[in-house]
């Protein structure tokens, strides 16, 4: 992959802080700068995807994360780069937070060959080994051992390092969400497991399939449980710089319910609103409760941000976005000879693997 | 006969039969107040209420053996799985409870269960969500395995799966939904398990299918017939219980024939039909029976592999010019 993959934005450019004292849970204006930024790309980069979608250069399920771009810039920025993540379907903007660049994940949502996954995965499964990010998983919950099983390394290893875990509410009605919270409790290893509490699954509310409080589902495996404003980046991001020193330090799994809401329907195939939530709520949260105007407004009300550097980031982050469609749009389709590699780690001088009878595998 | 979708279809038969039976219903993600994540059970909620028609946590394995319990106890559930791919949570409720129950039990409880939902790809949904998964069901004695590919098939079969005693897997496909065509209007319309149909008649050469690939046998056919090839296109229709007479009716009257699967060639449906073929039917081939099936790997995002790595009509139309040495 010829992408370059950058970690974390360029930070203190547009926009830059002149204000008074800025004391928000203790996050400098200059981290608060940075953070919107991020955001605005991630929103920028989804509503890019949106309309590539919309055109058909972009097929399958396309899961967007406009709306919680709190919760992949919050708890994604206290890490560190040998920090791992981990997380579902929909997965464009953590893997960006993450390091990954917004040219390899559209390359990939385009299914080209400079894509992040070589154009073989699509939208809900970008992954970056360079970046310790552990992927886009596509079956409800399955990323959930996943994620005790690199704490596990971690600990085996003795190692400084800690795996953030992404996965929907409806997630933990999963068998395999509680096994491997046990066993990541048990161990003691150093994982978070995150819950994206938009309150939805794809058209169920959670509060139809739980009769307990998210927060209440680690208790039964002793794990400490808390709530977080993923609305309020700063606050989410607070909380994840502290959980992540408790952690590093040794103290055990955690897990959060980071309250969010998801702007636009489950997939592009999807209505926005429905028989499950209506168009006044959706209406109301999008007003309301928007991550990206909850910062902008507490940095104008600082005096950190004008409505020109705001303009500057935002113009920024729509270059990047339209940059990010015009090389996946050139980049090459992936070559025939994608199709058979990667199957198989090792090809044994002995048997044959293939069985397709089609002769056209490099490897039989 | 109405014309109607395969979608339509299928809720014309789970309706007919809630309304025949009160001990049948249906449980799934997203199957009720969404109206089911392809609207297969669309309007049953406002018909039979929540108590017969319950949208369930996403929880496969809980709810899939929950069902098998109720079955135990007399109900007669069936389980919307919301694809096939996502059934691979709730496999060992299906191989280890429902397959042997009987058996176990000595005859003590059968379980009339159907586990329905789409099989197979539909288009770039990348490899976690594009597998055909007949092979793991098909292997396990005590289920039986049913692969509807017109709306009449759909209709008649369903019924027929819900109204037997065993549990039966019932394979939909999400490219299957909009397909239109003519269905009885008998409300009694239920087509027998173990019953192919041959969709297409000819003499030169057999090609022998399931589901989706039935309506890539008929384009494949109509190629052929172009060059002067008449294909017979045997539709098996349910891979348990199988119709081998028809498969050596035609086979003996062809002497030549081709199978088309949507999945993996090794240990596939494929491969028990071939052994079938040459056990029965040894002396009457003329060659070697021809597999086309996908790509021996995990199904790809990008849309040429993945066109790659389907089986196609072209492909059918090779295998077929390679049975008739042309
Ligand atoms: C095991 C499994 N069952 C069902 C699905 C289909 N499905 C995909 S996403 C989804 C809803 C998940 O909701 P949630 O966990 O809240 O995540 P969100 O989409 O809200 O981010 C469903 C039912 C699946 N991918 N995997
Ligand atoms: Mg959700």
């Amino acid at each position: 992959m010829a992408q370059t993959r950058t970690r974390k934005g360029k930070g203190g450019k547009a926009g830059s802080p002149k204000g008074g004292p800025f004391d928000v849970h203790g996050v400098s204006p200059e981290l608060a700068l940075e953070l919107l930024r991020e955001m605005l790309k991630y929103r920028r980069f989804e509503e890019k995807a949106e309309e590539a979608y919309a055109i058909g250069k972009i097929g399958g399920f396309c899961h967007l994360h406009i709306g919680q771009e709190g919760a992949a810039a919050g708890c994604i920025k206290p890490l560190s780069d040998s920090d791992y993540v981990i997380t579902a379907y929909r997965d464009h903007t953590q893997a960006m937070a993450k390091g990954v660049s917004p040219n390899a994940v559209m390359a990939e949502l385009f299914g080209r060959a400079e894509g992040v996954s070589g154009g073989k995965g699509g939208s809900m499964h970008m992954f970056d080994k360079s970046v310790r990010f552990m992927g886009g998983h596509g079956i409800v919950g399955g990323q959930v051992p996943l994620a005790t099983g690199i704490a596990f390394r971690i600990k085996y290893h003795d190692e400084n390092d800690v795996v953030v875990c992404f996965m929907g509410d409806a997630a933990v009605n999963q068998g395999g969400f509680h096994e491997a919270l046990n066993m990541a409790a048990i161990w003691e290893l150093p994982a978070i497991f995150v819950v994206e509490n938009n309150r939805y699954g794809m058209g169920t509310a959670f509060r139809r399939v739980s009769l307990t409080d998210m927060v209440e589902k680690s208790s039964p495996y002793g794990i400490p449980a808390s709530r977080v404003n993923g609305q309020d980046v700063l606050a989410t991001y607070a909380h994840f710089r502290d959980l992540v020193a408790e952690v590093r330090g040794g103290g055990g799994p955690r897990f959060v319910d980071v309250e969010t809401y998801r702007f636009r329907g489950h997939s592009m195939s999807d209505p926005v609103s429905g028989t499950y939530r209506s168009k006044e709520e959706v209406e109301r949260e999008t007003h309301e409760e928007d991550p990206i105007a909850i910062l902008r407004d507490h940095l104008f009300a600082g005096g950190h941000l004008d409505q020109k550097g705001l303009e500057e980031m935002d113009t920024e982050a729509r270059e990047t976005a339209q940059e990010a469609f015009e090389l996946a749009d050139a980049s090459p389709m992936p070559g025939p000879e994608a199709l058979y590699a990667h199957v198989w780690a090792e090809i044994n001088p002995n048997g044959r693997l293939c069985f397709d009878g089609r002769g056209e595998s490099p490897w039989r | 006969m109405a014309v109607m979708t395969y979608r339509e279809a299928l809720n014309d038969a789970l309706r007919e039969e809630m309304q025949r039976d009160p001990d049948v219903f249906l449980m799934g993600e997203e199957v009720a107040q969404y109206d089911g994540a392809y609207k297969v059970s669309k309007g049953l909620l406002a018909e039979f209420g929540d108590r017969r028609v319950v949208d369930s946590p996403i929880s496969e394995l809980g709810f899939g053996g929950l069902c098998v319990g109720a079955a135990m106890a007399g109900l007669r559930p069936v389980v919307e799985f919301m694809t096939f791919n996502f059934a691979f949570l709730a496999i060992d409720q299906v191989i280890n409870s429902a397959a042997k129950m009987l058996y176990m039990s000595d005859g003590q409880f059968p379980i009339p269960i159907v586990f329905r939902g789409p099989t197979g790809a539909a288009l770039q949904l990348s490899a976690q969500h594009s597998q055909a998964c007949e092979t793991y069901y098909a292997h396990a004695p005590g289920v039986k395995l049913v692969t509807p590919a017109t709306p009449a098939d759909a209709k008649g079969l369903l019924k027929a799966a819900i109204r037997d005693n065993d549990p039966v897997a019932f394979m939909e496909g999400e490219l299957l939904y909009n397909f239109k065509g003519e269905v009885p209007d008998d409300d009694d319309f239920v087509i027998p398990l173990g019953v192919a149909e041959l969709k297409r008649e000819g003499g030169d050469v057999s090609i022998i299918t399931h589901g989706k690939m039935v309506h890539v046998a008929l384009q494949a056919a109509n190629k052929l017939a172009k060059d002067g090839i008449d294909a017979d296109v045997l539709d098996l229709r349910s891979i348990r219980p199988l119709d081998v007479d028809a498969i050596l009716r035609t086979v003996k009257k062809t002497n030549r024939a081709v199978y088309v699967e949507e999945g993996w060639a090794f240990v596939g449906v494929g491969a028990q039909i071939v052994a079938t073929i040459q056990e029965e039917a040894f002396d009457h081939l003329d060659a070697p029976v021809v597999r086309v099936t996908q790509a021996d790997v995990p199904m790809p995002y990008a849309k040429n592999l993945e066109i790659m790595a389907k089986p196609s009509a072209d492909r059918v139309v090779d295998a077929c010019n390679k049975v008739l040495y042309r």
